[in-house]
């Protein structure tokens, strides 16, 4: 079970709402599909606990994360949800080392540091503060943060949206290493199809 | 130019009453502007007035207010005198809450503005990496509040230093006690052949409020940023 998910949120005057229908494996890359404006980053938000759904549910690996109907509501903080967004959102306070340290008193991350360093590159990269980092370096660091923080299943919202060709390539391949590697449940947003045919294990339209 | 022991001494008190001004409104200023910034709550623009009152009313009602507040018989005094029999009239205390009083709305500003400048969304990711409340504010909000709390503190310390009209109103004119820089020259002017001593302290007034000044833009350069404090 990775993935099962069924809610709706009013946002002023739209409706916005997503279903993902539990698939019976225990990790893969799941797309979530879709044209830009329909709400893709709000399921997202919805499935992290920074947006409360008006009903439905989050399901994630077994656990319940959300249910209306029956009062539940994990807190953010406790969901084990690593959050890539679309911008890399590093504390621009801290260097690499410490970005990728912030989330790690929460668990055991599902790769040592040294491991995800190597895994994702960024070896050269630790002493650096992250204004001085390249998109997809900031974006790699990024994804390495989330992942170290103990996380149980990775949203990934457009992670390669705003880079050049070639930095796209560099993190899709990390990317696909992820999903290859880690046995972790990933729900990414794109809207775009070559992308989502390239990395999907499954596709969800939107 | 060489300064006597009592010029030193007027310095020495104008140091430790700003300071101690300017470090006692800190967390209320903070908490203030945090209140500003992020709550939501009914009464949020008479607050807001409220705070901003020192800044507009003349000083001299300032002060008249603390004193009618702070004697022995005003609310406060009289909580003060009944229950720690201490009284800060004429004492060097009562000028330092003075100050703050009328450091407090400078600072309050400064930090909130910067609050308002902190990405929220910054303080999302935190939550996600497993973050309680109290661990965003103080590794993520905090650090990234700080220019403004710099600011603050710099703004704050010479409005404290400078102050005047609410101090000698509200404590008078107490040499050793409650003569500040300005109210010591402000005296010595009124005094013939005091010119030299003017000079002097007004130098010194300069001085330190341009060591303040040059201390607080090194600290936001320590901190690994290259913006200014001010």
């Amino acid at each position: 079970m990775s993935f099962d998910i069924d809610v709706t949120v009013r946002l002023g005057e739209a409706v916005v709402g997503a279903v993902v229908p539990d698939d019976g494996l225990d990790s893969g890359l799941t797309v979530l599909f879709g044209p830009s404006g329909v709400g893709k980053s709000s399921v997202l938000n919805m499935v992290a606990g920074l947006l409360r759904p008006a009903a439905g549910h989050v399901r994630v690996g077994g656990a319940t994360l959300f249910d209306s109907a029956a009062g539940i509501d994990v807190a953010v903080q406790d969901r084990r949800c690593g959050y890539v967004f679309q911008e890399p959102r590093l504390f621009p306070h801290r260097r690499v080392a410490a970005n990728l340290r912030y989330g790690m008193a929460r668990g055991t991350p599902p790769i040592g540091y040294d491991d995800m360093v190597a895994l994702l590159g960024l070896a050269h990269l630790l002493d650096r503060w992250p204004a001085t980092l390249s998109g997809g370096e900031a974006k790699r660091v990024a994804i390495g943060r989330a992942l170290l923080s103990g996380a149980r299943f990775l949203l990934m919202d457009e992670p390669l949206a705003s880079l050049d060709r070639g930095r796209r390539e560099e993190v899709m391949v990390a990317i696909e290493r992820l999903r290859d590697t880690l046995r972790l449940p990933i729900l990414y947003v794109t809207h775009d199809a070559a992308e989502a045919e390239r990395l999907a294990t499954r596709i969800v339209a939107m | 130019m060489t300064f006597d022991r009592g010029e030193w001494a007027i310095v020495l008190l104008s140091v430790k009453i700003g300071g101690v001004a300017m470090l006692a409104a800190l967390p209320i200023a903070y908490a203030l502007a945090w209140m500003l910034a992020r709550g939501r709550f009914p009464g949020k623009v008479l607050l807001d007035g409220v705070v901003h009152l020192p800044l507009v009313l003349p000083p001299v009602v300032t002060g008249w207010l603390l004193l009618l507040a702070f004697a022995p018989n005003g609310p406060i005094g009289g909580w003060l005198e009944n229950w720690f029999g201490v009284s800060v009239l004429f004492r060097w205390t009562g000028a330092a809450i003075a100050a703050a009083v009328m450091a407090l709305p400078l600072m309050v500003r400064a930090i909130r503005l910067s609050i308002e400048g902190v990405d929220r969304r910054l303080e999302s990711v935190a939550r996600t990496l497993g973050a309680g409340r109290a661990r965003v504010f103080w590794s993520v909000t905090a650090p990234l509040s700080l220019p403004g709390v710099l600011a603050g503190m710099v703004l704050g310390f010479a409005r404290a230093l400078g102050e005047f009209g609410a101090t000698i109103t509200f404590v008078s004119n107490v040499p050793g006690e409650t003569a500040t820089l300005p109210i010591a020259i402000y005296s010595a002017l009124q005094v013939p052949g005091g010119e030299a001593g003017v000079v002097r302290l007004a130098g010194m007034s300069v001085a330190l409020s341009l060591i303040a000044l040059v201390l607080s833009e090194w600290l936001a350069r320590r901190n690994g940023r290259s913006g200014h404090v001010l």
